[in-house]
Formats: C-alpha cells, structure tokens, sequence
C-alpha cells in the first residue's frame, strides 16, 4: 500500500516505511537522507516529562505539502517526504520523519535539512511542554509562508 | 453574519475554547473577527503582534474578508517540528 509523502498523525512514525515509498518510486536516486526529530529530557534548563504536540491538522499537512513543492523547485531532481505526529509523545520517541531522495547526495542533503528549517517556520504545529514543576506552550515563529526572507534563510542554512 | 473561529495552542487555553461560534458585524474582514474575539475576551490581544491568521485553512492577513460560515483561524507563534 502506497504510503502518503505529507503526513500528520496520531500514530508512531515509521521512518522505513517513507524510505521505502521514496525508493519504490525513484529508480534513478542514489541516496535518501534520513532526519528523525526526537522528544529531549530538557529544554531551557527544564526536565522535560513529555511533549503533546497539537496543529491545526488540515493547514499543516497543507503548509507541509507547500514546503516539499518548495523543495522541489529548489533541487528539481529531489523529492521529499515528512511525517509530523501529534499528541501526546514520551523522551525518545519520534516528533518528525523526513527523508529526501535525489540522484546526488549533495541535493538530498539540502533538501532535508531545508524541510526540517521550513517547518519550524510555518507549518501550524506547538509543543506543550511538560516539564518537572509545571508545563508551557512553546512559541517560536510567527508562520508567515510569503515571508521571503525567512525562506532565503532556511535555504541558506540547507546550502550551508 | 455568523462565522466559526478556531483558537490553538496557548490562545486555546486563554479562551477555554479551541471553536468559537460568533456573530459579526458585516462586512467583514479578519480583523473584524479579531477585535470581536478580543472585546468578550481582552486577554488574548497580546498576540495580535505575534499571532498568524487562516481563513478556511489557508494562510491569510488581517485584512482579507470574511464571509458567511467562514472558518477564521488565530495561531500563535509555532514551534513544530
């Protein structure tokens, strides 16, 4: 069964499952480039308990899918898949999956580490954050997918 | 006109509520919803500065229109990933 390249789910994430999708449809790759986000014990000097990721599902898989076209366009012979989950997730367990497919393993390299840079930017996606002592929304960009000089950024950042 | 507004995160929490029903004047604009939101409940103006805004799931701004049965969406910063 064909497995979607833009996901948000409630379930555990399975990383072979995207490398497989992307290797299943790319006879001329030469690499894939795995990226797995993990839950850390601390955050700002606090002992994280556990996260509860929430989003606004319908936007985000929309923002996620923005965000691999975009890829695309950047290194136009790579295709990229990520997976978000939410809910609520323990130390150590996956937050995100990406893998990016290419011919050349420079662009996959790129491709990935862009996507992971665009998601922190724009997909409408928090961490509530329970720690040792209490508990707190994260807040880090204001998404704002036209604003093009945060783009530029993460792509720097890709290239870098 | 009536419209739906959804709130996420930390603004989820300050309304007590991630969906809201309400009445608002037309025509209007997004930022018409937000000052309706904000006058039955002041604590959440502190992201008007932060804040990003969806009209029916798709990104938009505080000036776009607003339509009957519209869902408008308020999100503060995000941090996914």
């Amino acid at each position: 069964m064909a497995v979607p390249l833009v996901a948000v789910t409630n379930d555990v994430l399975n990383l072979q499952a995207l490398i497989d999708e992307l290797g299943r449809t790319g006879s001329g790759d030469g690499a894939i480039t795995p990226f797995v986000g993990l839950v850390r014990d601390h955050n700002q000097g606090r002992r994280v308990e556990y996260l509860e990721y929430e989003a606004y599902e319908t936007l985000a898989v929309r923002a996620l899918n923005r965000i691999v076209d975009e890829a695309r366009q950047a290194w136009t012979d790579t295709r990229v898949a990520v997976h978000h989950r939410v809910g609520r997730l323990e130390i150590g367990e996956a937050s995100i999956i990406i893998a990016a497919a290419s011919p050349h393993r420079a662009h996959a390299f790129a491709a990935c580490r862009y996507t992971i840079e665009r998601v922190k930017q724009i997909v409408p996606i928090w961490k509530h954050e329970h720690f040792a002592g209490g508990d707190v929304w994260l807040e880090g960009a204001t998404a704002d997918p036209d604003d093009e000089a945060a783009r530029q950024t993460a792509y720097r950042i890709a290239c870098a | 006109m009536r419209v739906t507004i959804r709130l996420f995160a930390r603004l989820r929490d300050l309304a007590g509520s991630g969906e809201l029903v309400r009445d608002v004047p037309g025509p209007a604009t997004v930022q018409t919803v937000w000052r309706t939101l904000v006058t039955e409940m002041p604590a959440l103006g502190e992201y008007e500065r932060t804040m990003s805004v969806a009209v029916n799931a798709d990104y938009s701004r505080m000036t776009a229109a607003v339509n009957e049965g519209d869902e408008v969406a308020f999100l503060p910063p995000v941090s996914g990933g």
